[in-house]
């Protein structure tokens, strides 16, 4: 697995994801792949119906190995815990580690933003935040992309001839250093690598 | 200095490029606010915080924190539109139509069977959406007349704004839609309490009859009322723990014994210290009632 910057550092402490048109698929497969044992919070920003509250968890819940929460307002983040930001609420991470939530307008007219989730986190966990953007169809994702490369944190993008809507990794790409762009398959492989070796 | 620095762009645009807004920043910016202004922003939720005030700062140009406490120190005029824009006022009518189905169906009518009266206090009431979805729900119930609805926000022209009862067109079709999701009949819409004129939805008068409007400020404020219903939703996820501790003693202190209190769908009392002093009675909804003086 040498195609993997993962070097010396691995002491991550969190891992957000982004996704939007075309990415549903491959966030089951991420799910079904990651094992319960698994380490970092996982933190999914997924564009969704805004007033549709339930069934969302549920769907990604199917083949998932981990449960998947909805976090209330300044729930704390856990470790081993998988996060999905709820319907009409912008998802948010504050300094000492909690969720914040916020119902402020949309942010690339969507709520929730991943540009939001991205920033923040990317704030409270500077270098040690990993940050994957999937498929999608608007730019939401790329200035939070931004914000974790500016703290040094590691940007993934899915590759965008894989992507079924390349816009959101493009625009991510355009906007700022990514450190690898890989296929859903290679970033599964790539936490299972990170997950041997937090292990370790 | 321009002889006019403050000019608000009316198309937003975030400035991408701009720095981090660092919290030594924020503090003393929030610290002159409250020597010269006496309102307290310290314990707002620091994410939700920096972002409206990076959004003030990008809306009027003026770059750089330091350059908004300068206006803010020697423009005292434009302190109360710095309060209307760093004041989140996204609301809709019926929001979380099933939490209204409950409300309908099971808390209401508790509360009506042990009293004649009513006395409902929407604490954070934004431009009005809430109270008016209240007062249209006491309305089909037969009851609007016994019931004293007490609306209050911190920021001042939001609440001229909610007391005009006027809503922009376009956003009715999602008012009518949640009310319809609220029926459980999609066929329901609010058109009969509502005329249309210059684009705007006027609701009727008679709804709006035994509402109140007052400016109050939930960080500073004191109790000025008791209530049998207290609705805050959506408004204390923009405070931190140690504060949204400390308005939740108000609002308890506002509620008759068992009276009810509801937050929002995705908020909780868990983390508070108050929480023995309630128990759920729907999670789902998040509506708490005071069992404890």
């Amino acid at each position: 697995m040498s195609k993997f910057r993962l070097s010396s550092q691995t002491n991550y402490k969190a891992v957000v994801i982004g996704g939007s048109a075309g990415s549903f698929q491959s966030v089951t497969k991420l799910l079904a792949t990651i094992p319960s044992d698994f380490e970092l919070p996982i933190l999914f920003c997924l564009h969704r119906l805004k007033h549709v509250r339930n069934g969302f968890v549920e769907a990604l819940s199917i083949k998932s190995n981990k449960a998947i929460v909805e976090p209330l307002d300044k729930e704390p983040v856990r470790t081993n815990g998988v996060y999905l930001a709820p319907a009409n609420y912008h998802m948010c991470v504050e300094l000492g580690n909690t969720f914040s939530l916020a119902t402020d307008g949309l942010v690339n007219n969507s709520r929730p933003s991943i540009d939001l989730t991205f920033e923040t986190a990317a704030y409270v966990y500077r270098d040690k935040l990993i940050g994957i953007l999937l498929s999608g169809a608007n730019k939401d994702g790329a200035y939070g992309m931004k914000k974790i490369k500016e703290k040094n944190g590691l940007t993934i993008v899915q590759d965008p001839d894989e992507s079924m809507i390349n816009a959101m990794p493009t625009a991510a790409l355009a906007a700022t250093e990514i450190d690898m762009v890989l296929k859903v398959d290679e970033i599964i492989d790539f936490l299972m690598t990170l997950h041997k070796q937090m292990k370790r | 200095m321009k002889s006019n620095p403050i000019s608000k762009s009316y198309l937003y645009t975030a400035n991408d490029n701009a720095p981090d807004i660092e919290i030594a920043d924020l503090r003393r910016l929030t610290q002159l606010i409250k020597e010269k202004y006496n309102y307290d922003f310290k314990d707002y939720a620091m994410s939700s915080f920096k972002r409206r005030i990076k959004r003030v700062i990008d809306l009027y140009k003026f770059k750089t924190v330091d350059k908004l406490i300068t206006v803010l120190d020697t423009t005292p005029d434009f302190f109360e539109e710095f309060v209307s824009e760093i004041t989140v006022n996204v609301t809709e009518m019926f929001r979380d139509p099933t939490f209204w189905r409950v409300l309908k169906d099971q808390i209401l009518p508790n509360v009506l069977m042990n009293h004649d009266s009513i006395s409902i206090w929407h604490a954070g009431c934004s431009s009005g959406e809430e109270v008016y979805s209240m007062a249209i729900v006491l309305k089909e119930m037969g009851v609007l007349d016994k019931a004293k609805l007490v609306a209050t926000d911190i920021d001042s022209a939001i609440i001229d704004k909610a007391k005009r009862a006027t809503f922009p067109i376009k956003n009715m079709e999602l008012n009518s839609k949640n009310y319809g999701r609220f029926h459980d009949d999609a066929t329901r819409t609010l058109d009969g309490y509502f005329r249309e004129a210059n684009g705007e939805a006027i609701l009727n008068p008679d709804l709006t009859k035994n509402i109140s409007f007052r400016r109050h400020d939930l960080v500073q404020g004191g109790i000025f009322s008791k209530f049998d219903l207290v609705l805050c939703r959506n408004v204390m996820i923009y405070f931190n723990q140690t504060l949204q501790n400390n308005v939740l003693n108000k609002l308890h202190d506002s509620l008759f014994k068992y009276g009810y209190l509801i937050i929002g769908s995705k908020e909780s009392l868990i983390w508070c210290e108050i929480a023995n002093k309630f128990i759920v009675v729907n999670n789902e909804e998040k509506v708490y009632k005071k069992i404890k003086d």
